[in-house]
């Protein structure tokens, strides 16, 4: 199917403190084990609880950093669509993520801008939180498509400035 | 003072291989890689652990149409650089971040966690890329305190280069090393 099968989101068509649909995910020791192993992360404390508790001190095993980043990607790819492409993120990882939590996973349009390559840019905070904790802080910047004939996925070398 | 220098033993003493961990800032160590091409399996892997149904990457028309045929998902690119599990005449799982673990066993830190974590995205990594990754150790921080424990906060890039020399990304990583209080 092509693109005219699939809804992106154009910059014009976001605003300053637009929110993003929240994101809600019942983790499982299966979801963070898929996650993890997915990641290509072997490491005992995200499939190990006896190695989470006694070696890191966290009350199970939680979920790994690449595999926070991948439900981060789905949160924005979610709402912006197949042309949205994500130049940079950052993030701040608080409290674990275990088994049995549920997340949410919520976000803002915080600014957009226009950079000197004429690419058009979103930049969004969301949070992960379990029961109304925040656990995660994220920061991301996102090219959208100018119109609908505009493709971010087009710009490569000096015209891609992320 | 006196009594507090003479009463530092070695469980309390944070300058053990300060001096070693410091030689290497800002210095390119631990080039890799990967062991294996990138491959499409993996993508669908990484998409399905997160229920991730983003067409770019399950649409082969789509994707021939937006970015000149599949791509990884962009939060895969760790991936394509962390050593297998196993394999024939290995003796032990080579680690990742080799520069975070080293810094762990030469300050003597046992635990560590990442704390921060940033990705810089270049050139999408594609089926068939091998990718190269080297570190640099950023910074060391001084002796902090946290719920965790007592130890360092460091900072490490990793940057990813494919098999052309394109640059596909650059991911930082801040880490604290602790012994546990």
């Amino acid at each position: 199917m092509s693109t005219a099968h699939y809804t992106s989101l154009t910059i014009d068509q976001v605003q300053v403190g637009d929110k993003l649909p929240p994101l809600v995910h019942e983790v499982t020791t299966t979801s963070i084990v898929l996650g993890a192993l997915a990641s290509r992360d072997w490491r005992p404390m995200h499939h190990d609880r006896d190695f989470a508790q006694q070696r890191n001190g966290t009350r199970d095993i939680f979920m790994n950093t690449p595999n926070q980043a991948a439900w981060l990607e789905r949160f924005i790819t979610d709402w912006a669509g197949p042309k949205a492409r994500i130049g940079r993120y950052k993030f701040r990882m608080g409290d674990a993520i275990c088994p049995g939590d549920t997340m949410v996973l919520s976000g803002q349009v915080e600014s957009t801008e226009t950079d000197d390559q004429s690419c058009s840019w979103v930049n969004l905070r969301i949070l992960l939180a379990v029961d109304e904790l925040v656990k995660t802080r994220f920061t991301a910047r996102v090219a959208l498509p100018a119109n609908a004939d505009d493709n971010p996925w087009a710009r490569t070398g000096a015209r891609w400035q992320p | 003072m006196d009594d507090w220098v003479t009463c530092m033993s070695h469980e309390e003493d944070f300058t053990i291989g300060l001096v070693d961990a410091l030689s290497w800032l800002d210095r390119s160590r631990h080039e890799v890689v990967g062991e294996f091409t990138v491959e499409q399996g993996y993508f669908w892997t990484a998409c399905a652990a997160v229920q991730n149904g983003n067409p770019l990457y399950w649409d082969e028309q789509l994707a021939d149409e937006l970015t000149g045929g599949p791509t990884a998902p962009l939060t895969l690119l760790s991936a394509w650089f962390r050593p297998h599990y196993w394999m024939p005449g290995r003796d032990a799982t080579p680690l990742p971040w080799q520069t975070h673990f080293e810094l762990k066993e030469t300050l003597a830190l046992p635990e560590a966690v990442a704390t921060d974590s940033e990705v810089v995205f270049g050139a999408p990594v594609r089926p068939g890329d091998r990718i190269r990754c080297s570190e640099t150790l950023r910074s060391l921080s001084a002796v902090k305190t946290t719920k965790l424990g007592v130890g360092r906060f460091w900072v490490i890039d990793a940057v990813c280069h494919n098999q052309d020399n394109v640059w596909v990304g650059t991911e930082t990583m801040t880490g604290f090393g602790y012994r546990k209080v």
